[in-house]
């Protein structure tokens, strides 16, 4: 029996926002799977929630007309890891998405949910935040945009006004024509676990496919929040595909990534995984893009 | 035959469509809550609880504190009820307790309208405490000037003994002796069974109180909340309806005394407890955590000269299953690999934690671990194959235990090696994996384990039955034997169809045991039921046939000794004609006019005996070194557990007992704040219960030498699967690694720890 005060369903997305400003104590629940384990666990109960599970337009993944990607914040991951425009432009999304708990979690889980809640380990944030991704969010004011890095400010903190809802996350055709991607999710079990670290890459080779043109890299519980290391990106461009250039990229990871020590696990291991994970992660996306390591 | 057969679980139906019946589904709409508050430091004293502002939420009925409980100290452990003072388990805990002996202790009890009133209430509880310094390691806590946790034991030392034999300071001057010596660790581990704990409580009858409780022992447990409460046993009333999954942590009494009490306390109206899952890891039972320390003096030709063990057994704050359990785990130690110099020791220690009580092996599988590591450790040093060291060092057929007088009669250990090796491809393994380098290796690794069926002689063995033959012939079973989700209605009906003619899809076995009406029985642990309840079926079985031959014979003129039943008839031995159908004869008889008859049996049976159950694990594993991770395989179990009564149950038994092998050897532990002594994973998240995922196709397989002992010649399989899993896994990482880890689980963070001490890993 969850401890549940008032519940709002809200049937548009302008009426989600109304309900944001008649009921700014309430918190907005979607698929719930991060909200509901708050109110049980006591740290959220006795909440109203604004329900925004019902608003089927903020479902699913489409193309804008200047090809941006378009997806819903409602997008659930199973449908995530199967949608035909993931699949063709950014595979490795669906990929990330396949990694989250359970076949249950995944349908009712999502993305914007994955992404609204703030946390360092969720397990699109880093593929989407490798993809230079947007988010869409509206108020009374209107939508506005915001990049995904400046989106998080802190744990479980991130960039939604009072009024707001997001309702999209965007990914520019420039951001993701021509890359290949991969995501390692290291978790201490096969399933139903969060990430203890995740990394996910991307690279663009040049026409030629001998070198790289440009490489992305996003770590999960690598810092508070999913982080950039883009000193690592700038090291390898134009740099050949080489195992020389995987060792190289990985230095640069070493001195990006800032883990900590918690229970859960220790900064030297974080640290021995994430540089390991760097590694698989280039060399499985520049193969996915076409390439072949030498040396 | 009945017995033998993978027939349909008797409750299969009735669980698939959910028709079947749990605690939660019976209890009555208006049942009150009962949330109960926690002590939120590892040690102290319970100064003074104000309750003023949690009274005030709406729908709270009552709330009683540590203050209001009995004075009445009182034992949990699931144990027989013994006469012999000296051996009645130890009595160290109240209803709740002021002196709180870890984060999590009962102190006060919030009685409401429903959950969330129970909630909210709870949480507005203040409790002021005084603190005490507090212990959370066992080696810690037998140190000189260390808190001391219970009053009657200064020094924290619940229990002790030793085995000796032969001289083991004279045996290790032979000249020429390899000493090899190790410590070895277990966790605390949880049982995580499905269904948390939940019971609920009422009052009818004037005095008497009912307690519906998810336990595996019903009998037990009403015999220990009368003494809980001072109630004579009669007014305490238990009954058990099904229950998902106990492995042990049933087998004590939980809440079933507080929430009698707490009816009491609120007009005999309903009241339920109902355990979340962080309540269930923290405040019920764990497994004992243990470490060794153990010392072989080997021949240079692998045989033993002298061996000595020590163990330290974890037992929380409170006695539980206390000193028996770790005993249980010593014994195997000199018997598994007879040596005839032997000194062991163990010791229970009182620490802050949650309590540790019986857990699947009930100390097996933690000593299995360290024995079975160090094992592979000298045949390691040795440069041996480590199943021919086993089959030259393990137990020999004929061997007798002096004190059970358990006899090894078959060959078990090596028949099971024999096949476990066949099914693995072992030895071919082995040698295709003995050279490797680079980032990822295999290997396979094997271990055996000890096992003995029930606890006679240290406590009773003893279990009634009562059958009646219905009308159309078939028959109601009653056993105070427990399904707690092993199948075992399943396998008494086999067995009572077996023993009566029928057919077991006629022997309805009541499922649900109400202790107003079942007969005693004691319940489900030390995987003794199928053994144990197996001579009370066939005593009463037979007495129920004579019966009925009794009346066939009334019927039919034919004389008693040359009839009997078969197929549901009455048969003329010799010819096999068929006399009278079960159903006319029970039919007759109940409606004859002159003679009516309910023709029914009880008795029970007082076991002497006790049983071995041997078997073997073999296992296969990846590791990928730089990122510290351990794929398994492939995992192999094969038992001796005499006839199997069911073999696909059997089956499903054990690969159950492995998962939980494969769990406690790869993923689980609990894990405690040093600070507070708060457990840090007390959530299935956090905690790493392994998933479906993390399995590999598990083979389960038997060696079937009946056991001369029991009517059905079947023996222990609840417990024993999980005993040798993870050793098994341990040397196979072992075996492609060259690492030696010595502290289960090995999971990602002990891999990294025991690579980067080994210099596997590439320096920062
Ligand atoms: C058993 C289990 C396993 C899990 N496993 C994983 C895993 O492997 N990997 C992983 O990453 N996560 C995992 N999760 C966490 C969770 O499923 C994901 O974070 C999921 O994406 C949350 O989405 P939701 O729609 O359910 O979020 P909700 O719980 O509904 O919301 C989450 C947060 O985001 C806010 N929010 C949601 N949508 C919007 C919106 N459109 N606009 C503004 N704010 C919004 C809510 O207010 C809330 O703060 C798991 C959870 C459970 C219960």
């Amino acid at each position: 029996m969850y401890d549940i005060q008032h519940y709002y369903e809200a049937k548009s997305v302008e009426d989600a926002i109304r309900l944001r400003v008649e009921h700014p104590e309430a918190v907005i629940i979607s698929g719930g799977s991060d909200i509901l384990i708050s109110i049980r666990s006591g740290d959220l109960a006795g909440c109203s929630l604004i329900s925004i599970h019902g608003l089927d337009t903020l479902r699913g993944v489409s193309l804008d007309p200047d090809d941006t990607l378009r997806i819903g914040a409602l997008t659930s991951f199973s449908h995530l890891m199967k949608d035909p425009l993931i699949l063709e432009h950014i595979p490795v999304l669906a990929e990330a998405a396949g990694k989250v708990g359970g076949p249950q979690i995944r349908n009712i889980g999502t993305v914007g949910g994955n992404v609204c809640n703030g946390v360092t380990s969720a397990d699109t944030a880093s593929t989407l935040l490798a993809f230079d991704a947007e988010a869409e969010l509206q108020g009374q004011k209107g939508k506005r945009r915001v990049p995904l890095t400046a989106f998080y400010k802190g744990p479980r903190r991130v960039d939604i006004e009072k009024d707001e809802i997001m309702t999209a996350l965007l990914i520019s055709s420039k951001a993701y024509k021509d890359y290949a991607g991969c995501y390692i999710k290291y978790a201490k079990r096969a399933a139903m676990d969060i990430a203890t670290s995740g990394c996910s890459v991307n690279v663009k080779l040049t026409p030629g496919k001998d070198a790289i043109e440009y490489a992305r890299v996003a770590f999960g519980v690598s810092g508070p929040v999913p982080i950039r290391i883009s000193s690592a990106e700038e090291a390898v461009q134009g740099k050949p595909l080489t195992e020389e250039t995987i060792e190289l990229f990985a230095e640069h990871v070493r001195a990006g990534i800032n883990p900590r020590t918690s229970w859960r696990a220790s900064r030297d291991f974080r640290i021995q995984i994430q540089l390991e994970m760097a590694r698989r992660c280039l060399r499985r996306s520049i193969e996915r893009a076409g390439g072949e390591i030498v040396g | 035959m009945q017995v033998g057969k993978s027939v349909k679980r008797v409750d299969a139906y009735d669980k698939v469509t959910g028709r079947a019946k749990y605690t939660a589904d019976i209890c009555p709409k208006d049942t009150y809550v009962a949330r109960i508050v926690h002590s939120t430091i590892a040690h102290g004293r319970v100064l003074k609880i104000d309750t003023s502002e949690a009274e005030r939420v709406e729908g709270v009925v009552k709330i009683l504190t540590c203050f209001d409980v009995p004075d009445i100290e009182f034992g949990t452990a699931g144990h027989p009820w013994t006469t012999n003072p000296e051996h009645q388990d130890i009595a160290d805990r109240k209803l709740m307790n002021e002196h709180v002996r870890y984060y999590g202790d009962e102190v006060a009890a919030v009685i409401a309208k429903d959950e969330v009133a129970a909630t909210r209430a709870a949480r507005l509880v203040r409790v002021e405490y005084e603190k005490y310094p507090h212990v959370l390691d066992p080696l810690e806590a037998i140190q000189e000037g260390m808190p001391v946790i219970h009053e009657a034991f200064p020094d924290n030392i619940l229990g002790h003994s030793s085995i000796r034999e032969g001289n083991y300071q004279e045996a290790i001057r032979e000249p020429g002796l390899i000493k090899i010596e190790g410590w070895y660790s277990t966790p605390s581990v949880q049982h995580s069974q499905i269904e948390n704990h939940i019971c609920y409580a009422y009052m009818e009858g004037g005095d008497r109180v009912t307690v519906v409780a998810s336990t595996q022992i019903p009998h037990i447990t009403r015999r220990i909340t009368a003494q809980a409460l001072g109630l004579p046993w009669g007014k305490v009333r238990v009954i058990k309806p099904y229950i998902g999954g106990g492995f042990g942590n049933k087998q004590d009494a939980l809440y079933e005394p507080l929430c009698a009490w707490l009816c009491t306390q609120v007009g005999g109206h309903p009241v339920m407890i109902d355990s979340t899952r962080e309540e269930t890891f923290v405040s019920s039972r764990v497994r004992h955590a243990m470490r060794s320390h153990i010392i072989s003096w080997v021949r240079p030709d692998g045989t033993f000269a002298a061996r000595k063990m020590k163990v330290w057994s974890d037992q929380g704050a409170y006695a539980s299953h206390g000193h028996g359990v770790v005993a249980k785990g010593m014994g195997a130690f000199p018997q598994i690999y007879p040596c005839p110099n032997v000194e062991c020791d163990c010791w229970t220690v009182y620490t802050n934690k949650p309590s540790a009580g019986a857990m699947r092996g009930y100390g097996i599988p933690q000593t299995m671990f360290h024995n079975e590591s160090h094992i592979d450790d000298i045949v390691t040093k040795l440069n041996m194959d480590p199943v021919e060291f086993r089959r030259k060092n393990s137990m020999p057929v004929g061997y007798v235990d002096p004190f059970s007088k358990n006899e090894l009669y078959d060959d078990s250990f090596n028949q099971c090696m024999t096949k476990a090796e066949a099914l693995l491809n072992f030895n071919r393994k082995r040698k295709l994996y003995a050279n490797q380098t680079g980032p990822v290796r295999r290997g396979v690794g094997m271990a055996l384990f000890w096992y003995n069926t029930a606890v006679w002689p240290i406590s009773i063995e003893t279990s009634a039955c009562r059958m009646i033959l219905n009308a159309d012939g078939s028959i109601q079973l009653m056993l105070g034997e427990t399904e707690i989700g092993q199948g075992q209605d399943t396998a008494a009906a086999q067995m009572a169809a077996q023993v009566l003619g029928v057919s077991y899809k006629d022997v309805h076995v009541v499922s649900t045991q109400d202790t107003d009406v079942t007969p005693y029985g004691s319940g489900a642990y030390a995987s003794r039921q199928t053994y144990v309840g197996g001579f009370a079926i066939a005593q009463t079985g037979r007495i129920l046939k004579e019966k009925i031959l009794k009346h066939a014979h009334r019927l039919t003129r034919m004389p008693v000794d040359i009839i009997d039943i078969k197929d549901s008839w009455i048969v003329r031995k010799e010819d096999g004609r068929r006399l009278i159908s079960l159903e006319t004869l029970a039919t007759e008889t109940l409606y004859d006019i002159k003679h009516s008859e309910h023709i029914a049996a009880e008795s029970t049976y007082s076991v002497q005996s006790n049983a071995y159950s041997f078997g073997a694990s073999f296992a296969e594993v990846e590791v990928d070194i730089p990122l510290c991770h351990v794929r398994l395989l492939g995992l192999v179990n094969v038992h001796d557990c005499g006839n199997l009564i069911n073999p696909q149950l059997a089956e499903a038994q054990v690969h159950g007992g492995m998962s939980m092998g494969i769990g406690f050897g790869l993923y689980e532990k609990m894990l405690f704040d040093e600070k507070s002594g708060r457990m840090l994973n007390d959530n299935l998240l956090d905690y790493k219960l392994p998933t479906t995922m993390d399995h590999p196709d598990i083979i389960a397989d038997f060696v079937e030498n009946p056991e001369p002992t029991s009517p059905f010649g079947t023996k222990a399989l609840g417990e024993p699967p999980a005993c040798s899993p993870a050793p098994a896994i341990r040397n196979a990482i072992l075996n492609a690694t060259g690492v030696a880890i010595n502290d289960i689980p090995i999971n990602p963070d002990q891999l990294f720890e025991s690579f980067r001490d080994a210099g596997l890993l590439e320096g920062e």
